[in-house]
């Protein structure tokens, strides 16, 4: 593990390049269930306004490692975590910071689209800010509602169903349904894990089309086992492994390009060109 | 399933096994259509026993009337009838929040110390026999806190049986809600008990009023706790601190009498008490089909 010591960093950014501002920061994360350990020491830092991969096989911690930017992960009884996370220079570990706080500042997609069933597609998108208590007029709302379905890309779709049931959608339109209820609280930072990973190939270009535009003012962190897909969306990649002992480690993170073109560790050459995961 | 039967059917040796398998289904299925058709029939007898000899009774001055006095012809069984509506009400209103409660409790806080208690709790109050709770509430309200029986006091011994039912079947209704939606909704920045309040439990609504139905449904025909507690009435009152009628209760002592008329109205009486329940359950069926969808 000492080599994953060594590679973990990124790569130096070229001289040209203004140094990209960090937005999330983790040092030496650890995460487990129970008594059993998911994710290692990883630490990273994810530029701002940028789209981060995390890549790697299953059972390799990229998921858990994603739920704790959020502190989604520590909804699950017995699990735990040790390490810092920063958003910006906010240390949602802190003792006096309180994890429905940082979930308000950070949204989240998941695998499978999850829209309420029981709310339309105006519901689903208002659910943030109404559970939140916000407090707006109707038309204020409107306005809101409208804006995140547009920047969801799915407003042309749906303003003619607004007040029909979100589970009438198709599975891709559902996805991008949940985009736009997590954008519609202004994350700063957006979570994505394997947000594809449940859709036709159609559906799943639409998507990487709406990362790629939604990275222009959001900083998104997504997770996937597809690498072509993290070829194309993300800027950043880092590249996660199980060891032995079952606990998933950073192996490499670096420019995308550099990933995908020079890994510089044997074992993320191995992944990427497919000889295992 | 169909290459491994041709398979069987290639070897010889296993022909005869397969034969008797084949005998033993029959007889099995046989055994299991004879005792569906005995359970069918033995409830059509009863239904039909009751309609039978409970539609004679039925005339507009059953729905409208209060009992006459002993040996008298004629009267109603209004007060019952209104009673029995009332206690639902009253108990539904006590035993359907406690419930509810309860089950939330146990499903969205199960990691808690008290989730698995509550839940053996339940079980146990489930299988208490309805007389032993009607004399607990009997010790505790007619002789304790009313001192006379109550309406109120029979309100108390149906919720008492209702709080398990609801608990129990809402538990299970919670336990269906795709934990995918708990995790949206916490992770758009919802405290927990949003949540619960807005996400959870409207998407369980269709199955908690199914649970609600059906804890009244089981109520109502509750005889024994009413004894102790409700008493009966034979004058009409609405008045939950005084003795009231019901039903289950009017049955008992019609059906007690000597009177072939009180006989013919105790039928009448189960006749409608059935109509009751049964329309109560189809409202169920109906409620969770629509729920399905």
């Amino acid at each position: 593990m000492i080599r994953t010591m060594e590679t973990r960093r990124a790569a130096p950014e070229p001289p040209t390049a203004a140094p990209p501002e960090t937005a999330v920061r983790i040092e030496d994360l650890s995460a487990w269930y129970g008594s059993a350990q998911a994710v290692g020491e990883v630490s990273l830092e994810l530029p701002r306004g940028a789209v981060t991969a995390i890549i790697g096989p299953s059972g390799c911690g990229k998921s858990t490692l994603l739920r704790c930017i959020n502190r989604m992960h520590e909804t699950t009884p017995g699990a735990r975590v040790a390490g810092q996370v920063f958003l910006d220079a906010l240390d949602i570990y802190w003792a006096g910071v309180d994890a429905v706080e940082v979930r308000s500042m950070v949204g989240m997609v998941f695998q499978k689209p999850n829209p309420f069933p029981m709310m339309s597609v105006y519901d689903n998108v208002a659910a943030g800010p109404r559970l939140r208590g916000w407090k707006m007029d109707r038309k204020t709302m409107d306005e809101l509602v409208e804006r995140n379905l547009r920047r969801a890309a799915l407003w042309d779709e749906v303003k003619d169903r607004l007040h029909r049931s979100g589970s009438a959608l198709s599975g891709g339109q559902q996805q991008r349904l949940c985009i736009a209820r997590a954008l519609a609280t202004d994350p700063s930072v957006l979570l994505m894990d394997e947000p594809a990973s449940a859709l036709d190939p159609i559906a799943t270009y639409k998507i990487e089309e709406l990362v790629r535009e939604l990275a222009v003012d959001v900083t998104i962190v997504i997770v996937t086992h597809n690498m072509q897909q993290a070829s194309r969306v993300s800027q950043r990649t880092a590249f996660m492994l199980a060891a032995e002992d079952g606990v998933g480690r950073l192996v490499e993170f670096g420019r995308t390009d550099d990933i995908f073109t020079n890994p510089r560790d044997s074992r993320t050459e191995a992944y990427i060109t497919g000889r295992f995961g | 399933m169909a290459t491994a039967i041709v398979a069987m059917a290639t070897v010889p040796e296993r022909h005869r096994v397969t034969a008797r398998r084949r005998l033993t289904e029959r007889v099995v299925v046989s055994l299991l259509g004879l005792a569906t058709v005995l359970g069918i029939v033995l409830l059509f007898l009863i239904l039909a026993h009751v309609v039978i000899n409970g539609l004679p009774a039925l005339d507009l001055a059953f729905f409208t009337q209060r009992p006459k006095p002993f040996g008298e012809d004629g009267g109603g069984v209004e007060p019952a009838i209104l009673g029995t509506l009332e206690l639902a009400a009253a108990s539904g209103l006590l035993a359907i929040p406690i419930g509810i409660a309860a089950a939330i409790f146990v499903v969205e806080y199960r990691s808690g110390r008290f989730a698995a208690p509550v839940r053996f709790a339940a079980e146990l109050i489930a299988g208490l026999p309805s007389i032993v709770i009607g004399v607990f509430v009997w010790a505790l309200l007619v002789r304790g806190w009313v001192g006379h029986y109550a309406g109120i006091a029979g309100a108390v011994a149906l919720a008492v049986i209702m709080v398990p039912i609801v608990a129990r079947t809402v538990e299970e209704v919670l336990k269906l809600v795709p934990h995918s939606l708990r995790e949206a909704a916490l992770a758009l920045g919802a405290p927990k008990w949003k949540v619960i309040l807005r996400v959870v439990v409207p998407t369980a609504r269709a199955g908690i009023a199914t649970a609600a139905i059906l804890a009244i449904a089981r109520s109502a025909g509750e005889t024994a706790p009413l004894l102790l507690t409700a008493l009966g009435n034979d004058f009409f009152s609405t008045d939950l601190l005084r003795p009231i009628d019901a039903l289950p209760l009017r049955i008992y002592r019609y059906a007690l009498s000597p009177y072939e008329d009180w006989h013919t109205k105790a039928w009448g009486a189960s006749l409608v008490l059935v109509t009751v329940i049964g329309l109560l359950s189809l409202a169920l069926r109906l409620a969770v089909r629509r729920g399905a969808r």
